[in-house]
């Protein structure tokens, strides 16, 4: 309940800012193309990311194709199939996911919702986009390499990642993939030093860490676990280049290629899995945790009711980041290493669903009583709780270590982690445009375009991925460019791959109209109120919409609540924004002071 | 710890409001740079220890061949604790506003830093000389790789540390680059801790 | 409304689904039968609480959700406020605590049997290279000779050490389809690789296990079934990945034997090679060799 007897509240001067001037831009190219405002680099990082992972999108038509309709596409090749699969996951995890995620949302988010200028070094997050456009063309370039593409797979296993069985193994294309990994992970940590020194050390009054929204819990957990985790592919990719390039045998045994000795020897291949994996996992939670946190701002926002247990909230978030370094081989139960270490990574993993299970349990009550509004953001928070929970229980399938002996590796993998952490992201990044849309451009989204978005994403996204499971149980491989004929897998699931195909081509197009959505919206769409979802946290209440260089005018805001005071009771309006002074709150019953 | 002190708080309780509006911003107190600089070395901290990591466990494996430590890297070694020491009588000088002391602290410091990367340099040289040729030693090529990864660290600093001496040159006041000298002197020292680490490392195995 | 029960049908649909499902594991044929039922319990355990969040979500929404929901202004109750609820938060996460022990005893038995080879199984060797499989069996004095990826040759392709006289009657299977199991007899897999990393996996006995080349990687498992089966790569290899394929016939204890005693061993096969002239034995695997590259 809001105090607001006057003695009680000192005033609090407002910081003051006399150099906000300076983050007025002042021509063409740094207010636009070298612009060191958080808010045009997020559009920048947000749009590049975007374009990639259109490339990514298109990648995964042309895998589909194949696997549902094969013998029918002369141009795919076992070969640039392995290439389709490889660069669609790294595209997909890394350049889209990570990238949009933190550098997306994150620089757009986090200045504002602590109520900030800016970030703390506008210089170096500006360097940090330019190096990941740089990363991402070096990816591209790789697509036109003679040799092409790696199709080492995205886990870029040695020997084979840098093998001539492999395509793109003995030319560019796997070097290229590991000097854009290289420079990513450079950008990446220009960027991430500023998220986090930004949270912890340019909040505005007021801005106590238990008072900040989730949506920043999640991004600064998130960006803590990248600047921890990506040293290990940094360092395993540097050793595999030098594998590769200067002969060494880091990762290397004596191998003798279709008849021929080749000249490494005595190098570990389960080495690099175990770098590989102590950065993929804490990876799947780079993803998820910005994912978590912005889903519980959209749901509490739209069903006007605080957050459910938010210490537990924040616990969970700070636990499952704490956690996830010490459950990476998981992904390396059937690896060959030690088989002992099964039972200890099997514990830890199934840990890891407590707290993430109350996560759940705490969305779904923050529904219960609640005051639902179905707007679009909201729907895709409901879409995202029921893919995340189906991706979260398969995750225990696999987690568990024998039963992961008969499905790892099969289409059971492929079906957990899209919807896990492919779909259920994408499903978090869509609510949460839909919902800062009219903060970002003034404008709102065509609700019509945006509902036929919605179910033809996440009906079609449910088809592909929820029957792909059950081929997992068949026994029908991941990373396969053909079946050919088994004793085990029945015709049916021929049939079953080409629904799958046709699914994704229709879930596909459809993010075509949100594209389009976007592109009219941003110069036709109906102009928004300025707080159009009544939300109460610091970004909607700027002094002009959309916040220009310095975010607010020339006092900060003051913070006096947390970022939850929905449906208040005693209080007239069903949100009382956090900066608004104790005094300035309509009551229900003046007398009552 | 204070972190999970103040993650224990209920904020929505009225409570505890005047002590949440008390909260004057930061969490830490220490200006970003610091703070930043702290983090960094922390990752580039986690870079390193993965590859000794991976060096330990490489070591395991039957074809590891130790290699001779040259005698240069002693000497390299005593230059770089010099050029940490250097640094921080920098540190002294700009604190107490001495600027002669100031600027031969930085200058003895980053040249003994390049006298290093010079020395480290030989230190390859000779082991090349001496045949053993990094691809067929997996001791040596870690040995390379941990170098090279060490001196591009240090050309990082060296150049942080050339903009502080060029305007130090042009004019400026000590007490202007009294913030950066202090954090070169935190890099210099982390650098040769890790150095240190890297070292003993190599000499005992 | 429909919102509520269009969540309600995913639930329901997930679960007839799953229950009618003509996609599901083949027939068992080895002792793995555990994999399987711990399976089932993790579907027992998961499932109900996947339907049970999903039907509590559409409840929700059906019960509290404001108008049409096309607006955010429309709003015809007030939400209710009650930030945390400890007891509740308690109970939820015992409750879970416990379905994860359920999910995890089981499980780990299993696997503790997995990691734990029986002292009568019998060793037979699985070699993985780009894209094909072999086999060796230890021979009469049940051992196998010691190997070493550096002395593979093409008079000595699974690189033995020419002087282990455990190594004389090892029999080599070159043939990626010709691997032969006796039905009951527990078998102790020391899997191999020469060049990249392969799984060797049959559907049918569920077991799995990476080959990493410069190690040598082992599962266990007792046929139980006799017939032919199916052995496909499921690690990525390479280009033909998906062609890496092979097969296994589980057949009865004696016609084990014959066909066991029918196989050369390693000292017939190496005087056999010697015999022939080495000039017309090189061109051979050297055009051989020359076919496998221009295949890629």
């Amino acid at each position: 309940m809001v105090d607001t007897t006057p003695e009680k509240v000192e005033n609090v001067s407002p910081a003051e800012v006399p150099e906000a001037d300076l983050y007025h831009a002042h021509s063409f190219w740094t207010k636009y193309v070298f612009c060191q405002d958080a808010k045009v680099i997020a559009i920048q990082y947000s749009g590049t990311a975007v374009v990639i992972g259109m490339v990514g999108l298109v990648l995964s038509w042309l895998m589909r194709l194949q696997l549902g309709f094969p013998e029918t596409f002369s141009f795919i090749s076992p070969d640039s199939y392995l290439q389709f699969v490889t660069m669609h996951g790294m595209i997909m995890v890394i350049y889209l996911l990570t990238a949009l995620f933190l550098g997306g949302f994150g620089n757009y988010l986090i200045p504002l919702m602590v109520g900030a200028r800016d970030m703390v070094f506008p210089y170096v997050n500006m360097l940090s986009y330019w190096v990941y456009l740089l990363a991402v063309l070096i990816l591209v370039a790789s697509f036109f390499v003679p040799g092409g593409p790696t199709g080492a797979g995205w886990t870029l296993y040695p020997p084979q990642a840098i093998l001539s069985g492999t395509p793109g193994g003995s030319g560019l294309g796997i070097i290229l993939m590991l000097v854009s990994l290289a420079f990513f992970i450079i950008g990446f940590t220009m960027g991430g030093l500023n998220y986090v020194v930004t949270i912890l050390q340019a909040r505005t009054r007021g801005m106590t860490l238990m008072r900040m929204p989730l949506t920043i819990w999640g991004i600064f957990t998130a960006t803590v676990l990248a600047l921890l985790a990506f040293p290990a592919l940094f360092v395993s990719a540097i050793m595999m280049t030098l594998d590769s390039v200067l002969g060494t045998s880091f990762f290397m045994p004596a191998i003798v290629e279709f008849g021929e000795q080749l000249s490494y020897g005595g190098g570990s291949p389960i080495l690099f899995q175990h770098l590989f994996w102590f950065f993929g996992h804490p990876e799947v939670y780079i993803v998820a945790l910005p994912a978590f946190g912005i889903v519980s701002d959209l749901l509490s926002i739209h069903a006007r009711r605080h957050i459910f247990g938010y210490r537990m909230m924040v616990w969970a978030i700070v636990a499952i980041g704490a956690l996830s370094f010490v459950v990476w081989a998981h992904h390396m139960y059937v690896s060959g290493m030690n088989p002992w270490f099964g039972f200890f990574f099997a514990t830890t993993t199934l840990i890891i669903a407590v707290p993430t299970a109350i996560k759940v349990y705490n969305w779904t009550l923050t529904l219960w009583r609640g005051d639902i509004h179905l707007t679009i953001p909201m729907l895709f928070a409901i879409a995202f709780i029921i893919t995340f929970v189906n991706g979260g229980i398969t995750g225990l399938f696999l987690g568990n270590v024998i039963v992961d002996v008969p499905l790892s590796d099969t289409m059971f993998v492929v079906a957990h982690f899209h919807m896990v952490m492919g779909i259920a992201p994408i499903l978090v990044v869509f609510g949460a445009i839909y919902h800062w849309f009219p903060l970002m451009t003034g404008r709102m989204l065509n609700d019509a375009m945006g509902r036929f978005h919605f179910w033809v994403t996440f009906i079609g996204a449910y088809l592909i991925y929820f029957p792909m499971h059950y081929l997992g149980f068949v026994g029908v491989p991941r990373r396969y460019w053909s079946m050919e004929d088994t004793s085990f897998i029945p015709d049916s699931a021929a049939d079953l791959n080409a629904f799958i195909t046709v699914a994704a081509l229709i879930v596909g197009f459809a993010q075509l109209v949100f594209i389009y959505n976007i592109l009219v919206s941003v110069f036709k769409g109906k102009p928004s109120e300025r707080n159009p979802w009544k939300a109460t946290s610091l970004e909607w209440q700027t002094e002009t919409v959309p916040p220009g260089h310095g975010n607010f005018s020339k006092e900060l805001p003051v913070v006096y609540r947390w970022a939850y005071s929905f449906s208040v009771p005693g209080t007239v309006d069903d949100y009382v924004p956090q900066n608004v002074h104790p005094n300035d709150v309509k009551l229900v019953s003046p007398e009552g002071k | 710890m204070e972190f999970f002190r103040e993650i224990r708080g209920k904020p929505w309780l009225e409570s505890e409001d005047a002590i949440n509006n008390a909260q004057l911003g930061g969490s830490i107190a220490m200006p970003p740079v610091r703070l930043a600089l702290r983090i960094f070395v922390a990752v580039v901290g986690v870079v390193f220890s993965l590859s000794v990591v991976a060096y330990s466990d490489r070591m395991l494996l039957a074809d590891w061949k130790p290699v001779p430590e040259p005698t240069i890297m002693w000497l390299n070694l005593i230059v770089l604790i010099a050029s940490s020491v250097a640094m921080q009588w920098a540190v002294v000088g700009a604190r107490r506003d001495r600027s002669s002391q100031l600027e031969a602290g930085l200058l003895i410091g980053g040249a003994c830093s390049l006298a290093f990367l010079a020395g480290q340099l030989l230190v390859v040289r000779q082991l090349d000389a001496l045949g053993y040729f990094a691809p067929t030693n997996p001791a040596l090529s870690f040995l390379y790789m941990l170098t090279a990864m060490h001196a591009i660290h240090i050309l990082g600093g060296l150049f942080v540390w050339a903009r502080t001496v060029f305007r130090l040159w042009r004019g400026v006041e000590v007490e202007k680059v009294l913030m950066t000298t202090e954090l070169c002197a935190f890099y210099w020292h982390f650098l040769l801790a890790l150095w240190l680490v890297l070292f003993v490392w190599f000499v005992i195995t | 409304m429909w919102v509520a029960i269009i969540v309600a049908l995913v639930a329901i649909g997930s679960l007839i689904f799953h229950l009618y499902t003509p996609w599901w594991s083949t027939e068992i044929a080895s002792n793995w039968g555990g994999m399987d039922t711990t399976i089932d319990i993790t579907f027992w355990i998961t499932g109900v609480a996947y339907i049970l969040i999903l039907l509590f979500c559409a409840y929700c929404i059906y019960r509290w959700h404001s108008g049409s929901g096309n607006s955010s202004s429309e709003s015809n109750h007030k939400a209710e406020y009650n930030p945390e609820n400890k007891k509740l938060e308690v109970w939820l996460t015992a409750i879970t605590a416990l379905g994860v022990i359920g999910l995890l005893a089981p499980g780990l038995i299993v696997w503790d049997d997995y990691v734990t080879v029986p002292e009568d199984a019998v060793q037979v060797e699985v070699m993985g290279k780009q894209w094909e499989w072999g086999y060796r069996y230890p021979g009469a004095d049940g051992k196998l000779g010691k190997s070493d990826a550096t002395l593979i040759n093409d008079d000595n392709p699974f690189g033995l050490h020419l002087d282990d006289p455990n190594g004389q009657d090892d029999i080599i299977v070159e043939d990626g389809y010709g691997m032969h199991l006796q039905l009951g007899q527990p078998v102790h897999l020391l899997l191999r690789s020469v060049d990249v990393l392969h799984n060797f996996y049959v559907p049918q006995f569920r077991a799995k296990m990476d080959m990493v080349p410069g190690m040598v990687t082992y599962y266990w498992l007792t046929p139980t079934r006799t017939g032919t089966f199916d052995v496909i790569c499921v690690e990525l290899c390479g280009t033909s990945h998906y062609s890496m394929r092979g097969g296994v016939e589980v057949v009865e204890k004696e016609a084990y034997q014959t066909w066991l005693s029918e196989q050369e061993t390693f000292a017939e096969m190496r005087a056999a090679l010697n015999k022939k002239s080495s000039e017309t034995s090189r061109m051979a695997m050297n055009s051989q060799f020359k076919d496998k590259v221009t295949q890629r």
